[in-house]
C-alpha cells in the first residue's frame, strides 16, 4: 500500500491523449496524476487501465510539445475531487475547476468526488414540484418538475441558445424553497456563443455557478465539465436545502467528445463510431438528477443538444431520450415562421408533468386545459396534411376550424417572444384560445 | 485462499489465484467487492466486478469463496426491493444514507423476523427430493418448506411455532438439518419434473392485449418500441393488475426516478384479485442506469431465480424486466473490456444463446413435490432508434411467443398502450381461446376476428380516404371507419391514469359487443336507405 504521492520518471510511451508509464509500484484505478513536464504547465491525467506495473494514463490537457524524457509524473493516490463551497455562486470556472472570471479560488469547505455516487433508487422521493420556466410551451403543456432531467432537442441553426438564455434568467419554483440557483455547464462553446452566454449570466449577477469549456479546450475537459457541475449541484441542492436547476449545453459536443477519446484509446466503436457504454456514460451524468426522502432541495436538469442532420434518431437523441423523463423538441418549421420558442408540440413530452400539475401544484384546470389543447393541435396537425391533398375547400366546417386551432396555437400560444409569462397568464391563454375553437373539435 | 490483483481495466480485474473455478464468487480488494470469475486462461483468472472499481490499486487481495454466484432463496423476499446482487435497498439507504457508496454485505432478509411453521409431516415419515415437508405463513402466502436434498429423507423431528430463517425447522434422520432458506446459483435454472405447454390466459387487465394478443401462464412476451412509446407504463400496468399470485418486476438499467414513482404507487395499491396490499405479492430487483453495470448484467438472473423458487411451491409467478436491451448493453460492455471477438453491432456472438436460455426458465411446469407452477415473462426491449432489426429484438423474437409491437406514431398520437395491431402477435391465442370461450362468452373467438378485420379493413380505406377524402367513399364503408375510431378510441385505447386502466375480461367484453353491436344496428339502418349521420343517431339512441 502506498499512502502518499509517489514521483516516477519512467513515461514509455505518448500518443494522443494516452500515456504510457512503467514500472509503477501498486497504482489505483481512477487515480489522478499530474505530469509536470520539464518546462511548462503541468497537467492532469486520470489512470484508465492497468497491467501489472504498466499504467495507461488519459490526459486530461493538451499533450502536444509534451516529451516523454523530461516528464515526471506525480500519482496523487487520490481519485478526482471537487472543491465545495457556497462561495461557488455567482462564479464561473473552466472544465477543470479553475476559476476563469479573474477573482481568487475559493476556499473549500469539502471535497467530494467528480464522479459522485449513484442515488440509492429506495432513496429517492418523487419529483412532483413544478419549476416555472417562464415559456408557455414548457410550463403549460410539458411541466418540468423538481427532480426532473429534460432535455431540449435542438438542431443547428435553432436558437437553443435563446432559450436557454430565457429559462436561465426566467426560471423559478412558484412555491418559495431553500433558494433556488442555475448551474451552468457550457461544453465546447466557441467564442461566439461563450461571449453571449457570458452576457447573460453578467446580467444575472448571482444565482448561478458556471463551467465553460471552450472549443479550443481539450476534449477530455469537455467530460470533465458536466461532472464538476453535477457534484457541485449535489452539494447545493442535498447539503444546503437549494432547488438547483442544471442547464448542460451541448450535449452533442460531450458525445463527440466520447467519442473522440474512444477512439484514442482504440475501443470498439459502436453505432455511428460511438463507444458501445455511451447509454451508461450518459446515465452516469443525467441519472444524478433528482430529489431525496427526508432531504430539501433538488437536483433538475435540461440537457441541450443538437441533432445532428435533424436526426432524432441518431445515438444522441435517441439514447438521450431513453435516460431522459420526456423532451422538449424545436422544429426548423416553426423557427422558419419566425416562431419563438419554436418548440413542436406533438413529438415534446414530459413524463412526469401528471404529478406536478393541478390544485395545489399549479392551478386546478391545468391537466383539462393541457389535455384539451394537445389534442386540437395534434387534429390540425393531422388535417393540415390532408389540407394539401384536398384543398380546404374539399373539408367539413369542422375541420377547418381545427386547421385555424392549430394556426393559432402556434402563433398565440407557443410563439411569446421574450417576454416572461406567469403559469396562471399561460393557462388563462390556454383557456380562451381552447374556447374560442370549442365548437369546432 | 487469497491471490493479489494483477491488473484493472474499467469493471474487470485479473489476477494469477490458482484454484480460481469459472463463475465463482471472489471478493476483491480491501474494500471486499463482489466479483464472478468470467474466464480462466494461462495462469490468469479475469473477473467481473460488481461494484465500482476506482480506488481499487494493484496488488490489493483477491479471495476465492469456493462458490458461484447465489441468491438467498427464503421467507422474507415478499415485497423486498433489492439490487442486481439481491441486497435490500431499504436497508443499505438506512445503513449508508442516500447513496450507495460502500459495499458491504448486508443480508438479503431480515434474520430476525419469526414466521409461524406449519409441519406437514410426521417424524418417521419419508419425503422424496423437492417434496413438501411443511410452510411458513409468509403474509398470505404458504411459503412451503421442500426436502432440498437430492435424496429421500426420513423426518426425524418438526418444529411447530415462530421460527426464524437462520433456524433448523428440524432434521432428518440422516442427522441433516431441515433449513427455512437455500443459496441458489443464479445462474442455473432450478429443477423441476415435466414442463407442460401453456393453456391459461394470462389476463393483464389491459384490452388490446387480453382480447387480441393473449398472453398465457408460463408464456412469454416482448415490448419493444422505441422511447416514450410507453413500454415502462405498460409493464407496470401488467404488474399491478395481471391475474398471477406473486410478481417479480425487474427495473434493468433504467430510470431510479420511476422506480421510486413504481414503489409510491404500488404501496398505496390493492392486489385486484384479493384482498391484500400490491407490495405482498412483489418482489422489486432494481439495478438503475447509473449503477454498476455489471451488477445490471447479473440482475435478471437474480430476480428469476427468485421467481422459480416461488413458481417450485406451485404459485402462478410473472417476472417482468424493463429492460432486456440494458441487459444486453450491459452483457456487451462487460465482453468489451475482455476484448472479446465481437458480433453484430459489438454484440458478442454468444447473445443469442444467453438470451433464449434465459427466456427457457420460462414455462409452466409440475415441480418436484407435484404440484403445478408457472413462470411467466413480460419483457420490454429498446431498439436503438425504434429499429426492429437490431440483433436484440431479432434474438428476442426467435425465443419468445408474444410479440407486442408499441408504435412510435401511435404514441405520438397519444394513442396508448401504443400496440399496433396488425403487426403484433401472440402465439398462445388458440391455446388460451378455449378457456375465454368457456369461463365468458362462446362468441370471443368469432368477435375477435370480426374486430381484427373491421381494423384491417379499415387501414385500406384510410389509404383510398387519404387520397379521395372521406366524402369519396360509400356510406357503408364510412361507417365502417366510423366504427374503427370508436374501436381504436374507446376499446384498444386504455388510459393508465384513470380508472379505466384495469379492465376485467367480462367489461372487456361488454365493450367490444357493445361496439360490434352499434355497428349492426347502424348498417341495419343504413341498408333501409337512410344517410348516414342519421343512421349514426338511430343506432346510438337504440344501443
Ligand atoms: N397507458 C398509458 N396511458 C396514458 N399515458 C401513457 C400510457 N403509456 C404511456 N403513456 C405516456 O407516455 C409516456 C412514456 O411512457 P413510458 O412507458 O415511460 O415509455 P418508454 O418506457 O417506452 O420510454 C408516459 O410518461 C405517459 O405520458
Ligand atoms: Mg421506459
Amino acid at each position: 500500500m502506498r499512502l502518499s504521492e509517489h514521483i516516477y520518471r519512467t513515461a514509455s510511451s505518448l500518443a494522443g491523449p494516452l500515456l504510457f508509464v512503467r514500472n509503477v509500484f501498486a497504482a489505483k484505478f481512477g487515480e489522478i496524476v499530474r505530469i509536470v513536464p520539464d518546462d511548462g504547465a503541468q497537467i492532469l491525467g486520470e489512470i484508465l487501465r492497468i497491467e501489472g506495473d504498466n499504467v495507461l494514463i488519459e490526459l486530461y490537457g493538451e499533450s502536444r510539445g509534451l516529451d516523454i524524457q523530461g516528464m515526471s509524473v506525480v500519482f496523487t493516490d487520490s481519485l478526482m475531487q471537487v472543491p465545495l463551497s457556497l462561495d461557488l455562486v455567482g462564479r464561473v470556472f473552466n472544465g477543470s475547476g479553475s476559476p476563469i472570471d479573474g477573482m481568487d479560488m475559493f476556499i473549500p469547505e469539502k471535497k467530494m468526488p467528480v464522479t459522485g455516487a449513484p442515488i440509492n433508487p429506495a432513496a429517492r422521493a418523487r419529483p412532483e414540484e413544478p419549476i416555472e420556466t417562464g415559456f408557455s410551451a414548457i410550463d403549460g403543456l410539458n411541466t418540468l418538475v423538481k427532480g426532473q432531467k429534460l432535455p431540449i432537442f435542438s438542431s443547428a441553426g435553432l436558437p437553443a441558445r435563446e432559450l436557454v438564455a430565457g429559462i436561465l434568467r426566467n426560471a423559478r419554483t412558484p412555491v418559495a424553497s431553500g433558494g433556488f440557483v442555475a448551474v451552468f455547464a457550457a461544453l465546447g462553446l466557441t467564442f461566439h456563443e461563450y461571449a453571449f452566454y457570458r452576457k447573460v449570466l453578467d446580467g444575472m449577477k448571482t444565482g448561478f455557478v458556471a463551467f465553460v469549456n471552450m472549443a479550443n479546450e481539450p476534449v477530455m475537459e469537455r467530460l470533465l465539465a458536466p461532472r464538476f457541475a453535477l457534484a457541485t449541484a449535489e452539494f447545493l441542492a442535498f447539503e444546503k436545502g437549494m432547488d438547483v436547476l442544471v442547464i448542460i449545453t451541448d450535449m452533442t459536443n460531450y458525445c463527440d467528445a466520447l467519442r473522440e477519446i474512444s477512439t484514442a484509446r482504440e475501443e470498439l466503436p459502436g453505432r455511428r463510431g460511438y463507444p458501445g457504454y455511451m447509454y451508461s456514460d450518459l446515465a452516469s451524468l443525467y441519472e444524478r438528477a433528482g430529489r431525496i426522502r427526508g432531504l430539501n432541495g433538488s437536483v433538475t436538469m435540461i440537457p441541450v443538444l443538437t441533432m445532428p442532420e435533424d436526426d432524432i434518431t441518431h445515438p444522441i437523441p435517441d439514447l438521450t431520450g431513453y435516460i431522459t423523463e420526456g423532451q422538449i423538441v424545436l422544429s426548423r418549421e416553426m423557427h422558419q415562421h419566425a416562431l419563438f420558442p419554436p418548440m413542436d408540440a406533438l413529438p415534446s413530452l414530459s413524463r412526469l408533468m401528471q404529478k406536478g400539475i393541478g390544485e395545489g401544484r399549479t392551478r386546478k384546470d391545468h391537466r383539462t386545459v393541457a389535455n384539451a389543447l394537445y389534442k386540437y393541435y395534434a387534429r390540425g396537425r393531422d388535417l393540415r396534411r390532408l389540407e394539401a391533398i384536398v384543398g380546404r375547400e374539399g373539408m367539413t366546417k369542422g375541420d377547418t376550424q381545427m386547421l385555424d386551432f392549430a394556426e393559432a396555437f402556434e402563433k398565440e400560444f407557443v410563439h411569446q417572444g421574450d417576454a416572461r409569462r406567469g403559469m396562471e397568464e399561460t393557462l388563462d391563454i390556454g383557456i380562451a384560445l381552447a374556447e374560442r375553437f370549442r365548437t369546432g373539435a | 485462499m487469497t491471490g493479489r490483483i494483477l491488473g484493472i481495466s474499467g469493471p474487470t480485474v485479473s489476477t494469477g489465484l490458482k484454484g480460481l473455478k469459472l463463475y465463482e464468487r471472489v471478493y476483491v480488494g480491501h474494500a471486499l467487492l463482489t466479483g464472478e470469475v468470467v474466464r480462466l486462461h494461462e495462469d490468469k483468472a479475469v473477473i467481473q466486478v460488481y461494484e465500482d472499481t476506482r480506488g481499487l490499486a494493484i496488488g490489493e487481495p483477491i479471495q476465492g469463496v469456493g462458490l458461484p454466484l447465489t441468491v438467498r432463496l427464503s421467507a422474507g423476499l415478499l415485497s423486498g426491493m433489492f439490487d442486481g446482487l439481491q441486497r435490500p435497498l431499504e436497508k443499505m439507504r438506512s445503513e449508508m444514507g442516500p447513496y450507495i457508496t460502500t459495499s458491504r454485505e448486508i443480508a438479503a432478509v431480515d434474520t430476525m423476523k419469526k414466521w409461524r411453521f406449519h409441519p406437514l409431516r410426521k417424524p418417521g415419515e419419508e419425503v422424496g427430493p423437492g417434496e413438501d415437508i411443511g410452510y411458513l405463513e409468509e403474509d398470505s402466502f404458504r411459503h412451503y418448506i421442500m426436502n432440498k436434498t437430492s435424496a429421500r429423507q426420513k423426518v426425524s423431528w418438526l418444529a411447530d411455532g415462530d421460527i426464524s430463517v437462520n433456524d433448523p425447522l428440524g432434521g432428518f434422520e440422516n442427522g441433516g438439518e431441515i433449513m427455512g432458506h437455500i443459496n441458489w446459483p443464479v445462474r442455473g435454472a432450478r429443477p423441476y419434473r415435466n414442463k407442460h405447454a401453456p393453456s391459461l390466459p394470462l389476463v393483464t387487465g389491459q384490452r388490446s392485449i387480453d382480447f387480441l394478443f393473449p398472453l398465457a401462464k408460463g408464456g412469454t412476451a416482448i415490448l419493444p418500441g422505441g422511447f416514450g412509446t410507453g413500454k415502462t407504463i405498460l409493464e407496470q400496468a401488467v404488474a399491478k393488475f395481471a391475474d398471477v399470485d406473486i410478481v417479480v418486476y425487474t427495473g434493468c438499467g433504467e430510470r431510479g426516478n420511476e422506480m421510486a414513482e413504481m414503489i409510491d404507487e404500488f404501496l398505496s395499491l390493492k392486489d385486484p384479485w384479493r384482498d391484500r396490499p400490491l407490495t405482498a405479492r412483489t418482489i422489486l430487483v432494481v439495478n438503475t442506469s447509473n449503477m454498476p453495470v455489471a451488477a445490471r448484467e447479473a440482475s435478471i438472473y437474480t430476480a428469476v431465480t427468485m421467481a422459480e423458487y416461488y413458481r417450485d411451491m406451485g404459485y402462478h409467478v410473472l417476472f417482468l424486466a424493463d429492460s432486456l436491451s440494458r441487459w444486453a448493453e450491459a452483457l456487451r460492455e462487460i465482453s468489451s473490456s475482455l476484448e472479446e471477438m465481437p458480433g453484430e453491432e459489438g454484440y458478442p456472438t454468444y447473445l443469442s444463446s444467453r438470451l433464449s436460455s434465459f427466456i427457457e426458465r420460462a414455462g409452466v411446469v409440475e415441480t418436484l413435490s407435484g404440484k403445478v407452477g408457472s413462470l411467466s415473462m413480460v419483457l420490454s426491449v429498446s431498439p436503438p432508434g425504434g429499429d426492429f432489426t437490431e440483433p436484440v429484438t431479432q434474438a428476442c423474437l426467435r425465443a419468445t411467443g408474444s410479440f407486442l409491437m408499441l408504435d412510435t406514431s401511435l404514441a405520438y398520437r397519444r394513442h396508448f398502450p401504443a400496440i399496433n395491431w396488425s403487426q403484433s402477435y401472440s402465439l398462445y391465442a388458440r391455446d388460451v381461446a378455449d378457456h375465454f370461450e368457456t369461463q365468458f362468452s362462446s362468441e370471443w373467438t368469432r368477435l375477435q376476428s370480426w374486430c381484427r378485420e373491421l381494423l384491417q379493413k379499415e387501414e385500406s380505406l384510410r389509404e383510398v380516404a387519404e387520397i379521395l377524402g372521406a366524402e369519396g367513399l360509400q356510406d357503408a364503408d364510412r361507417l365502417l371507419m366510423h366504427v374503427a375510431e370508436m374501436i381504436r378510441a374507446d376499446f384498444l385505447c386504455q388510459n393508465s391514469f384513470t380508472e379505466d386502466a384495469f379492465s376485467t375480461p367480462e367489461q372487456t367484453f361488454e365493450n367490444i359487443r357493445g361496439i360490434r353491436s352499434f355497428h349492426d344496428q347502424a348498417d341495419a339502418i343504413l341498408k333501409r336507405g337512410v344517410a348516414l349521420e342519421e343512421a349514426l343517431r338511430r343506432a346510438r339512441e337504440t344501443v
